[in-house]
């Protein structure tokens, strides 16, 4: 089975943003919350790069280790999925994740948050795939139809790509190795530098409470 | 003279321009167009993937949200081990090891007993406004640490128990109230300083307070060195809690309002402060309400209907008890002169 990753190439991305609009207008994306977004490195200064960032689906994810309420699950493609209907919009993924993916809708004036949100992969959610419900709280389940992220689908340059990891460093080292340059997989040391690919897990699975970090 | 001599400076001009503009951009080229070179890779192995990255990585957004500029920031993991382990083994560490100690002292120590045996006549200790403010603090303290023991052992602890759907509600709820009730712990906080700050001052007889370790270990006796309104044990947690507490009130608030001071790396770090204050408060709280209940004969009365015993008064706080005396606020008893 495939593991699902996300890889952005540096050098290709041109900081169009058409990944950060396709995802929005896929998922009838709240306003303020940015399930994907582009971060440009050294701005204006030689070496200049733009990489476009969303969840990276880890391996051993942070966001579902110090969830008080145990709400995140994991695909066996390796896709990081949580449960709206468990989240207590406390904040502490996004104290632990790496890349700054969970975000939380305002929900008062006095900065209460909401259940979070984030990428899926184009996932859905633990919902039954393409129902209504898992429409509203997740957004679109393409995953489901067959289809990868549209993010990395609408990617122009090519820069961007999500699907079988495996697949995905095959791609990029072909094309780093043809060109002659290749700064690496933005985040993959990161998100899947710990262990080699990532179980599948449920709400009271493994992970959980007190049991170890899960290195290596 | 005039009209010839300044298109000669222009000219200069223009050619120290072109001698410098020649340099430059071959220079930047070099830097922005990356060209195979001799660190080339020969084949598909040689391509890097995974690229160690230790430190916070910091761009530019175009989006209002300028936090999500940090790309990456490897100090989650740090917070993660902060969050599911460290955090736990303090609190729960210093609350089971307080406990401990306490079961340990009393089995030795047994409840303190009034040596002189109950007199009778009853001296004021805590007008209403003390009470309230003692009992404000104490209720809402107590509930913010129930609640956020919850939300921190919840999850290996509770979900087992009742369930991933059930401890949602309670965590939401849990949560709520612990925002909430820290408004009443503030103003508690805040009126116990008004009301007992000027009896905390530490004073030259804490010191032997300090020394003979209250007398707490000397079980024949009844000694008990001299002390004021406060003893320097009670000074000691009068302090932990007001400064304890202004700190856990100042890192939750700002909790309350995510980013709205600080960055990502700031928010972790009030979130350890807060956690590390709590495990301190806690435990010490659990030796308060041990000392305060079980183990002093007296002492409960003091804050639960405001009066004590005059031979509790003179064994453990002659020198108030004096001053009492004199204010005419022991039952029975002429003020002097």
């Amino acid at each position: 089975m495939a593991r699902m990753k996300f890889l952005c190439d540096a050098e290709r991305c041109i900081e169009c943003n058409a990944c950060v609009t396709a995802c929005k207008n896929e998922h009838e994306v709240p306003w303020g919350i940015n399930r994907r977004r582009l971060v440009t490195l050294n701005d204006g200064k030689p070496g200049e790069r733009s990489i476009s960032m969303a969840c990276m689906h880890c391996n051993d994810p942070p966001c579902a280790a110090v969830c008080p309420v145990d709400c995140f699950l994991q695909t066996a493609d390796g896709v990081v999925l949580h449960s709206k209907d468990l989240c207590i919009g406390c904040g502490y993924c996004f104290y632990a994740c790496p890349f700054g993916a969970p975000q939380y809708p305002r929900t008062t004036d006095f900065g209460s948050r909401g259940k979070m949100d984030k990428c899926t992969f184009c996932a859905g959610g633990p919902e039954p795939d393409g129902s209504v419900e898992e429409y509203q709280k997740y957004g679109a389940n393409r995953l489901a139809e067959g289809k990868l992220p549209l993010c990395a689908e609408m990617c122009s340059t090519r820069a961007l790509m999500g699907g079988d990891g495996a697949v995905l460093a095959d791609i990029y080292q072909e094309r780093s190795l043809r060109r002659g340059y290749g700064s690496g997989a933005p985040g993959w040391s990161t998100a899947y530098g710990r262990n080699d690919r990532g179980s599948p897990f449920a709400p009271g699975g493994p992970g959980t409470g007190m049991a170890g970090t899960g290195g290596a | 003279m005039r009209p010839t001599r300044l298109p000669l400076h222009a000219l200069l001009l223009v050619a120290l321009l072109a001698v410098q503009g020649l340099g430059a951009p071959t220079f930047a080229q070099a830097q922005l167009h990356q060209v195979p070179g001799q660190n080339s890779p020969t084949s598909k192995e040689q391509v890097p993937l995974y690229v160690p990255q230790d430190d916070k990585l910091i761009g530019r957004v175009s989006i209002p949200d300028q936090k999500l500029a940090v790309l990456i920031q490897p100090e989650g993991r740090e917070w993660r081990e902060w969050r599911s382990h460290t955090l736990r083994l303090a609190i729960g560490g210093l609350a089971i090891g307080m406990t401990a100690v306490l079961a340990i002292f009393f089995l030795y120590r047994g409840t303190i007993r009034i040596h002189g045996g109950k007199a009778g006549r009853l001296v004021l200790r805590f007008n209403w406004l003390d009470r309230f403010a003692h009992w404000t603090m104490a209720v809402s303290f107590l509930t913010m640490a129930l609640t956020g023991v919850i939300l921190t052992f919840g999850r290996p602890l509770l979900i087992p128990l009742i369930g991933h759907r059930a401890f949602t509600a309670l965590a939401e709820f849990s949560k709520s109230i612990h925002n909430f009730v820290s408004v009443p712990f503030v103003v508690g906080l805040l009126m116990i300083m008004g009301l007992w700050l000027r009896d905390n001052i530490p004073e030259k007889a804490d010191w032997v307070w300090i020394r003979t370790a209250g007398g707490l270990f000397s079980k024949a006796g009844g000694h008990h060195p001299e002390a004021g309104r406060f003893n320097a044990g009670q000074k000691l947690v009068f302090w932990s809690i007001v400064l304890g507490g202004i700190g856990m009130a100042a890192t939750g608030y700002l909790m309350m309002v995510p980013f709205a001071f600080t960055g990502i790396g700031g928010m972790q770090i009030i979130h350890v402060i807060h956690g590390l204050l709590a495990a301190g408060l806690i435990a010490a709280v659990i030796g308060h309400i041990y000392i305060g209940t079980i183990g002093m004969e007296g002492a409960f009365d003091a804050m639960g209907c405001g009066v004590v015993d005059e031979n509790w008064a003179i064994e453990h706080h002659r020198r108030w008890y004096e001053e009492q005396l004199r204010k005419g606020y022991v039952e029975g008893r002429q003020p002097a002169e």
